[in-house]
């Protein structure tokens, strides 16, 4: 286990790193600068030179590379090319938006898709179980955006029961209105999320409901539900887990994607901003500790899986020698 | 199980009437009830705007948004643009220009304080234009105001402003210069002013708290308390009004826009005079650009009309030059190279491209430009000119067109007033290169009066509208709306100034 952790922590630091560095170069293929549009329309080649070297956008990329690296080493993310305010608070000051948008749109679309799922695997073959999956499917293909647009339509415009976008000025000072403004985010981002869970839910039910133990425990005398609960659950435990660690890393994602519908000042508009003014040190940063954060949950659940099924790290062994 | 359903239903009907009532007669009753109320002089005024300042520093550069949030509320000039486009004294009460036009010597208003206490003197004037002037400077009109040679105090309420050769727009350049403390740095997110609101709150690219000075030298607020909210795109501020989170939308960006509250008595939409025109430019370093005759035949061939009604419904205006109505130097020119298509066909013939010929037009990714781009497309088809619209955006633009200048033609808007000068400059985006044009921008730049100053730059205008240095598609409408139950915000906002001091609420 102590072999795993180590390995699977050096693997998980290497793969941020890199990364990182393939955000960092592919970046600057983008044409335009921050110094550009700093300048602006009536700017005289030496001024744009000048607010190039300011920026330090002017030396080679391995050297701006270098000191973005050795910065992040020492825990400091630079400040922003046009704000030339720190990132690193910068980020801090948005976490409050974008963190429990996506935790409360996971939770939700935990809470949701489980038991629906089951209940679709459960009662697959009559109307109950068709239903669900019909409209699960219909779910994962619509965007998420164009759920938030409809949801801002009728829920804030038409009965004006929730805030149309924006957070409060004050954040969580009054948490009644911070709540009331991530709710219309909290749903699109959970709704879309619930739809793809229900249908990998249902198939991993589906898959330990058939196998041998559960008809084995019935002969011994279960009842269908009590089979399906004691054997079952612990036996979908592993697979569930995983998935529900990969929607936890997505609803972050989606939670990105669905601020800028909202107008929430979160994360997800600090990057658009951040790369519609080649706002680097934004960019870059933002994504790192994205990425750093996929990486982590993933790292998670791979330790949890073992704690749950202590054979996978067995077999693992087995296979090595 | 019966009564539950009952019930439920009961509770869909009450929401159904109480949310369609609250569209329907709601709109008629909050007119009615703002007509009755007086103005609240406490009241906090929410504004929606789509430009952030990128910084609070007013040398930084990169958006005109620190403009539309701080200019005369939280910093003052010596001079003030006013709504109507009249320069008036701020900080300065009077000032003396000498006979040959070199020194403008300034009086320093008595009595005037920054927002942490300190009293205005000239040193703080003189810091605040050379700091305009510093080599890390981007501020607007930086171009204009190298004219300054050197600055004198006298004495501490005193300024005495030594220029290069004689400009007849220097009052008019000072009216871009913020008066700041003297050894004022870290700005970038702080403010301290002299004007009639402080700083209260700055959350970057999010909002921005404005809170009535209550030891103002001159008139006091209409309101308590302004606050800037900042939107990524016109749909998110569009619905931030319709849902009463915000009061008024600074700047209607976009036609999509405009259809939301027009003909709906809840909104005001006020239209004022714009300095922004969208420019059709072309690459005159490449052929067929460098003809004469080509860009004519472009600039007819498009029908601008069309295009501005399709897009504006009604508002906007027809120019036929790079000479906004506001400026000294307009006169009406739609007539130099009019909509004829017909012509346009010959003259492309004489020019030796009687079959066309294509190019690619490089378009910001906003949604005026990209309309824009399909209707000059499609008019340029009817006479045998290929366009290919390549999409880009806006830091791509800067990078591509303005630095590089690798492009054909270009679609452009450009904000300022006054800025006639950038023909007379052969290096500048489009490459428009007329000598006689150039000696004239620096005869007008020179002029000794301003009768003198405005016959050059008039007749710069017409040559460059007879020569189709640029086809200028429009002039953007300048529209705000509000709620009805707002008023007194400035409608025209020159040179994306937003004075808020008369801003009431009912």
């Amino acid at each position: 286990m102590i072999r795993f952790l180590v390995r699977r922590l050096i693997l998980l630091l290497l793969s941020a790193f890199a990364a990182a560095s393939i955000c960092f170069f592919f970046l600057r293929i983008l044409p335009g600068d921050a110094a550009l549009n700093l300048t602006g329309m009536e700017a005289s080649d030496e001024q744009i030179a000048h607010a190039r070297a300011v920026l330090g956008i002017d030396k080679p990329l391995i050297v701006q590379y270098g000191v973005w690296v050795s910065g992040i080493l020492h825990g400091d993310f630079g400040c922003s090319y046009l704000t030339k305010l720190p990132v690193g608070a910068e980020i801090v000051r948005r976490l409050p938006v974008t963190l429990p948008l996506s935790f409360f749109a996971f939770i939700i679309a935990s809470a949701v898709s489980v038991p629906l799922g089951i209940l679709a695997a459960v009662k697959r073959k009559n109307a109950v179980g068709i239903g669900i999956s019909a409209v699960s499917a219909v779910g994962v293909a619509v965007p998420s955006f164009w759920i938030g647009i409809i949801l801002v339509w009728i829920a804030a415009l038409r009965f004006r029961i929730f805030p149309a976008g924006g957070f409060p000025r004050e954040g969580w000072a009054d948490p009644v209105a911070a709540l009331r403004s991530l709710a219309l985010p909290v749903i699109t981002v959970s709704t879309v999320m619930t739809a793809g869970l229900i249908r990998y839910v249902r198939s991993v039910a589906i898959d330990v409901f058939s196998q041998d133990y559960i008809r084995t425990a019935r002969s011994l005398g279960y009842t269908a539900f009590r089979a399906r609960i004691r054997h079952g659950l612990r036996n979908m435990a592993v697979p569930l887990l995983t998935v529900l660690g990969i929607e936890f890393t997505s609803s972050l994602l989606g939670a990105v994607v669905i601020e800028n519908v909202f107008a929430l000042p979160g994360l997800g508009s600090f990057l658009l901003q951040g790369v519609r003014s080649r706002d680097f040190p934004v960019v870059q940063n933002v994504i790192f500790l994205i990425t750093l954060f996929v990486l982590v949950v993933g790292f998670c659940i791979d330790v949890l899986q073992r704690v749950i099924d202590p054979l996978i790290g067995r077999r693992e062994a087995n296979d090595e020698n | 199980m019966k009564n539950y359903e009952r019930l439920i239903h009961a509770a869909v009907g009450i929401l159904l009437v109480a949310g369609l009532s609250s569209c329907g007669n709601g709109n008629k009753n909050k007119t009615q009830e703002a007509a009755a109320k007086t103005a609240d002089p406490d009241a906090t005024i929410n504004i929606g705007s789509t430009n952030p300042p990128v910084s609070l520093n007013n040398i930084a550069g990169g958006s005109s948004g620190i403009t539309e949030a701080l200019y005369r509320n939280v910093y003052e000039p010596l001079l003030s643009l006013e709504d109507d486009g009249r320069i008036t004294e701020t900080l300065s009460p009077s000032y003396e220009v000498s006979g040959d036009g070199l020194v403008y010597t300034f009086k320093i208003r008595d009595g005037v304080k920054f927002h942490d206490g300190s009293s205005l003197t000239a040193q703080d004037v003189k810091y605040s234009f050379e700091r305009v002037l510093s080599p890390d400077s981007n501020a607007a009109r930086k171009t204009d105001l190298a004219v300054i040679d050197h600055i004198e105090v006298p004495d501490v309420s005193t300024v005495k402003i030594y220029l290069k050769q004689r400009a007849q727009s220097f009052p008019y350049f000072a009216t871009y210069v913020w008066i700041l403390k003297d050894g004022t740095k870290n700005n970038e997110a702080t403010a301290d002013g002299t004007g009639p609101y402080r700083l209260a709150d700055y959350q970057a690219g999010t909002s921005l708290t404005l809170e009535r000075n209550d030891v103002y030298w001159g008139a006091k607020p209409k309101n308590k308390r302004i606050v800037f909210y900042y939107f990524a795109n016109g749909s998110a501020e569009t619905n931030a009004l319709l849902s009463g989170q915000i009061d008024l939308i600074t700047n209607i960006d976009t036609p999509e826009q405009l259809k939301s509250f027009k003909d709906n008595p809840a909104y005001t939409i006020t239209e004022g005079k714009s300095t922004t025109k969208q420019v059709f430019a072309f690459n005159d370093r490449r052929k067929p650009f460098n003809d004469v005759r080509v860009r004519q035949a472009l600039s007819r061939a498009v029908d601008k009309a069309a295009l501005l009604k399709a897009s504006w419904d009604g508002y906007g205006q027809l120019i036929g030059s790079f000479v906004p109505p506001q400026d000294p130097w307009y006169e009406d020119l739609t007539a130099v190279n009019a909509y004829d298509p017909e012509s346009a066909k010959k003259l492309l013939a004489e020019a030796g491209y009687p079959d066309g010929f294509s190019f690619s037009l490089v378009t910001p990714s906003t949604d005026m430009h990209q309309l824009s781009a399909q209707a000059i497309k499609s008019d340029l088809a009817k006479i045998g000119v290929t366009v290919t619209i390549k999409i880009v955006d806006p830091s791509a633009w800067y990078e591509i067109v303005f630095k590089k200048k690798d492009f054909d033609a270009t679609l452009q808007e450009h904000v300022n007033d006054r800025d006639l000068i950038w023909y007379g400059n052969p290096d500048f985006y489009w490459g428009y290169n007329n000598p006689d044009v150039q000696q004239w921008v620096r005869d007008a730049q020179s002029a000794a009066t301003a009768d003198e100053q405005t016959a050059v730059y008039k007749k710069i205008g017409r040559k460059i509208a007879e020569e189709a240095a640029g086809s200028w598609l429009f002039l953007y409408p300048q529209l705000r709306v509000s709620s009805s139950n707002v008023t007194g915000y400035p409608a025209n906002g020159k040179n994306s100034t937003f004075f808020a001091a008369g801003i009431e609420k009912r």
